[in-house]
């Protein structure tokens, strides 16, 4: 009985298990039916994300298994995203894939499979829920990240990451077993409760190290060194879907794991990713300047962006934690924007391009996606009245009402930074010469995603504040 | 009143944005009459707000109000100070689309767009009544401002335009940073609530500075007005009467709507600075001004001398120096635009800034000569024109606070004339010693209508300047009656007395002070 109450509530997962094994045994039957199982799957991730968008405004929550899940508002607002990103990364991706000659069946069923693990991981309320979605995930994003096997800079990415990601796991279980040993159990509540008397230095370690190991998975710094080489090397919609999805996912498992378990003992923590959050938006903006690589200058504008959204967590109040979904969403929306932009870079042999000196002159040629691009860089850079804006601004309303002041300004200031490469690519799409490299884009979905996007970034954007502050508040209050 | 009917502002906001999306699907012959009949139409529309602006009438009007994106509410309305500097933004639009009529050749329907926005942001500026809503279109200015002088600037407009652009980004992040916390502190963003809040005195000194480091920059004052003269040089002509004309008046509006109403104690305390700055700027920027060998280059500093008139004028915590100060900028805003329009004249014909290049004009151009002239003269600060009723009234309020620091910007209005008849002489006077200046044509008619109506609003205002005084005059006195408490007490000690007994009483004040302060 009580295993039939907890199957119903994670039927999205449910829904999206059953359909990864279906489609596998499906492509096992088929040959090359990888766009049949990628247009399934996005029909599956699709099912999944009506489900939780049924419940998306209702504040209501409930515990499945035994306390290993809970199933809330948070964790609703956050799958959704990460469905919706999802299965953008699947739509972009069947063109990129075959001329690399790759759109095998395998890609669907892991994008599936990683959905489940952070479906997991945004609903776990125990260290050992959340070990198993975050491997869950992990282990799809490794294979997703070498998935053109012939090319080495795609199979050097994804040993790095593998390499790199399992070192982070490492940390994160001996911070898991250090909490699990001085507080007595894995489960959040009880954690937070043992907290409540007393820290010792075993618990601050074990805090540190899980920190440490959440902090590479969303590539913060000083844990970011990976997300460069790995962006750059993975296939672009891949490398569309790690910027998106996973980062949502492991961010929520961020605020859930702070807030559920450690959120009594406040200032433990917060000096962490106070330093965290400044370091990456300091890193990410500085190192992004010298890049030539696009999808580089991406990896670093996601460390940037990490940054920010960490000052939402630092306030660790719940209009910190709104703050940081609303954030989140807009970043989902612009990054993958700029992904979209960057596939539809092919020259007239129809090879993908990725410098900056490919993009030279952009708007002369190609005005219409220079134009989104330019869209998606201010956006990116926080300049108004693009929507980028409304995320840093809110993110730095919650820091000013929790009083953290130097904190806001030393952000806002380091944003300054940031704004000059984005500047950058706008400098060379529309002021320098004309390189004539790119040809038209003969991707209609491409096209029409990116147009989508675009349009969701313009101030057109702005009209989605209020809805998107009531379903952020619904969920932040599931926190607390 | 009928206003509160037909949404004016946001009508007014409307029809630039959707000419800008018109022109970026238009060919280049379709864009330039669709952005002019765009800013016409504004015009008019300004003309209207204008007459049916009722001085006596409420402090905002023509207010609109809607909550379409949560907590940015849609907030508009008016008073007397931003509806002159609304006007100045509608008058120099069409002039500037009518100025890169031949002169722009390349991308005509984006360039048309990028004014076109850049039309509905500045209105949005001076029209906005909810905090955020304002920083919105303060800072969303550079965007277009930043593709202007980028695309069709000059040779070193890569490097102009990053500086343009971070500049003032660097200066206005903070100012948000103090807007959200003031926004909480007020629980409200509307700015007709937070002009009567009292926010604690400590709070004010940071909040101050905060806006200080926008507007400054965005104004610009010495040290951070380095922006300003490559900005100028590499923008096209119609980019510099803009940035001149509307956009430097940003600071001042914001010194004006924010810093001086919001936090009148620390605007008390900071008086020394914001004088000695401006003193050092009427100075330092006039002797730069006077030794520019190129003609955008020695316009834009003296834009810098004269805004610095305008914050002396507006720190004076008195109903002159505050009139005074703003029609300074309505004044500054008309004159730099026409002598902008005026280097562009000649620029086109002859493609270089060099003032050397030039000479004995009044020969072969004599309408040009006439018309160049006269904004020399204004911008010198002659009586009968704009720039001396502006002058005047701003030294006279600030002569009521400090003799100095009057006495010493006072000697820009002399180094003033020193740059800008130097210039002229160089270029309109003289023997004729380069033969292709020698042959250029006097301007058109084109070029007449451009520069005719600036000229006309420029001798109405220096003759009569009680047209532009009038609607301000109420909003003044509202912002001086805010700042008394903290208005600061004055050196020069001003009396109305029987000159046979003055003599006797100066001579006893200062004891009377001194046993004051001694309890």
């Amino acid at each position: 009985m009580e295993l039939n109450a907890s199957l119903s509530l994670v039927r999205p997962e449910l829904i999206l298990s059953f359909s990864a094994l279906a489609l596998l045994l499906l492509a096992a039957w088929i040959d090359q039916a990888g766009r049949l199982i990628s247009i399934l799957a996005v029909a599956a991730l699709g099912a999944a994300a009506a489900f939780t968008a049924s419940s998306l405004g209702s504040g209501s929550s409930a515990s499945a298994f035994d306390g290993l899940m809970v199933i809330d508002a948070f964790g609703n607002f956050s799958k959704l995203l990460i469905y919706i990103a999802a299965a953008v990364s699947l739509t972009i991706a069947p063109r990129f894939l075959e001329k690399a000659g790759a759109m095998r069946a395998e890609y669907p069923v892991l994008i599936v499979l990683s959905c489940v693990g952070m479906g997991v991981m945004v609903s776990a309320t125990d260290l050992i829920s959340l070990y198993i979605g975050l491997e869950l995930q992990s282990l799809s994003a490794y294979v997703l990240a070498s998935f053109v096997r012939s090319d080495g800079r795609s199979a050097e990415a994804g040993l790095k990451y593998f390499v790199l990601g399992g070192l982070a796991s490492g940390m994160l279980l001996f911070g898991a077993s250090l909490v699990y040993g001085f507080a007595g159990s894995t489960n959040f509540s009880a954690i937070g409760l043992a907290m409540d008397k007393e820290v010792g230095l075993g618990l601050i370690f074990g805090i540190v190290f899980i920190l440490s190991g959440l902090a590479f998975k969303i590539s913060a710094a000083p844990f970011h060194m990976w997300t460069p080489d790995v962006y750059e090397g993975a296939p672009t919609p891949v490398t569309a879907f790690f910027a998106s999805a996973p980062k949502v996912a492991a961010i929520a498992l961020l605020m859930r794991v702070v807030l559920e378990a450690f959120g009594s003992q406040v200032l433990v923590w917060q000096q962490i990713i106070i330093a965290v959050a400044l370091m990456s938006i300091i890193i990410g903006a500085v190192g992004a300047i010298g890049q030539q690589n696009l999808k580089r200058l991406m990896a670093y504008s996601s460390i940037n962006n990490v940054g920010f959204i960490l000052i939402g967590l630092a306030t660790g109040t719940e209009q910190g934690i709104a703050a940081m979904l609303v954030y989140l969403t807009i970043y989902v929306a612009m990054t993958l924007g700029g992904f979209v932009c960057l596939m539809q870079l092919k020259d007239k042999d129809g090879n993908y391009r990725e410098e900056f000196a490919d993009i030279a002159g952009l708007s002369k040629t190609r005005p219409a996606l220079a134009a989104a691009f330019a869209i998606f860089m201010f956006s990116l850079a926080g300049i108004p009245p693009l929507f980028g804006f409304w995320g840093k601004l809110v993110v730095f309303n919650a820091a000013v009402a929790a009083g953290l002041l130097p904190l806001a300004v030393i952000g806002i200031s380091a944003s300054v930074i940031g704004a000059f490469y984005y500047l950058k690519v706008v400098k060379v799409m529309y002021f320098d010469d004309a390189a004539d490299v790119i040809a038209e884009s003969d991707d209609k979905v491409l096209v029409w995603t990116g147009g989508i996007l675009a349009a969701a970034n313009s101030p057109l954007g702005y009209f989605a504040i209020p809805a998107l502050g009531v379903w952020t508040a619904v969920a932040a209050k599931a926190l607390f | 009143m009928n206003a509160a009917d037909i949404p004016v502002l946001s009508i007014m906001l409307a029809i630039p944005m959707v000419a800008a999306a018109l022109c970026l699907f238009v060919r280049a012959e379709l864009a330039r009459p669709i952005a002019l009949g765009a800013t016409l139409a504004n015009f008019i529309l300004g003309v209207v707000l204008w007459i049916s602006y009722d001085p006596a009438g409420a402090q905002w009007q023509f207010t609109e109000s809607a909550q379409l994106f949560g907590p940015i509410g849609w907030k508009l309305g008016i008073d007397g100070i931003s509806l002159t500097l609304i006007m100045l933004s509608v008058f120099l639009m069409p002039i500037c689309i009518g100025a890169s009529w031949n002169s722009i050749q390349k991308r005509v329907g984006e360039y048309m767009a990028a004014f076109l926005l850049m039309e509905t942001l500045m209105i949005g500026v001076f029209a906005a009544q909810d905090l955020l809503l304002f920083y919105i279109f303060f800072e969303a200015g550079l965007i277009p401002m930043y593709l202007i002088i980028g695309i069709w600037g000059g040779q070193d407009r890569i490097y102009a335009s990053y500086k343009f652009f971070l500049y003032t980004l660097l200066g206005s992040v903070v100012m948000l940073i103090a807007m959200l916390w003031m926004i909480q502190f007020a629980g409200t963003a509307d700015i007709p609530t937070l002009l009567n809040t009292d926010f604690p005195v400590q709070a004010q000194t940071l909040l101050w500075l905060a806006f200080f480091a926008s507007f400054a920059v965005k104004m610009p004052m010495w040290p951070v007005h380095t922006w300003l003269p490559d900005a100028h040089v590499q923008a096209p002509t119609a980019g510099s009467v803009i940035l001149a004309g509307v956009l430097l008046k940003m600071g001042g509006y914001g010194f004006l709507r924010f810093s001086l109403p919001m936090f009148p104690e620390a605007s008390a305390n900071f008086i020394p600075l914001v004088f000695g700055l401006s003193m050092v700027a009427v100075v330092y920027t006039s002797l730069v001004a006077l030794v520019q060998q190129d003609m955008k280059k020695l316009i834009a500093y003296s834009s810098v001398a004269h805004m610095a008139i305008v914050t002396l004028g507006l720190f004076t915590f008195n109903q002159q120096g505050i009139e005074g100060a703003i029609i300074v900028m309505l004044s500054h805003g008309l004159v730099s635009g026409a002598l902008f329009l005026c280097v562009g004249v000649i620029y086109d014909r002859l493609h270089t800034r060099e003032i050397s290049r030039y000479g004995g004009i009044s020969v072969n151009m004599p309408k040009y000569a006439l018309l160049f002239m006269l904004f020399t003269m204004a911008s010198v600060g002659l009586p009968g024109t704009s720039g001396f009723v502006g002058e005047f009234l701003s030294l006279a309020g600030a002569y009521k606070v400090s003799t100095w620091a009057t006495l010493i910007a006072t000697t820009g209005i002399i180094l003033g004339a020193g740059y800008m008849l130097y210039l002229y002489r160089r270029i309109a006077f003289g023997p004729q010693v380069n033969a292709d200046a020698a042959a250029m044509q006097d301007i058109d008619g084109r070029e007449m209508w451009l520069l005719a109506p600036i000229a006309v609003v420029v001798l109405w205002m220096g003759v009569y300047p009680e047209t532009f005084l009038a609607p301000i005059r109420r909003d003044v006195a509202t912002i001086v009656d805010r700042i008394e408490r903290a208005a600061p007490a004055g050196d020069s000690k001003l009396m109305a007395v029987d000159p046979t007994t003055a003599r006797f009483r100066v001579v006893h004040e200062p004891k009377k002070d001194v046993a004051e302060g001694s309890h």
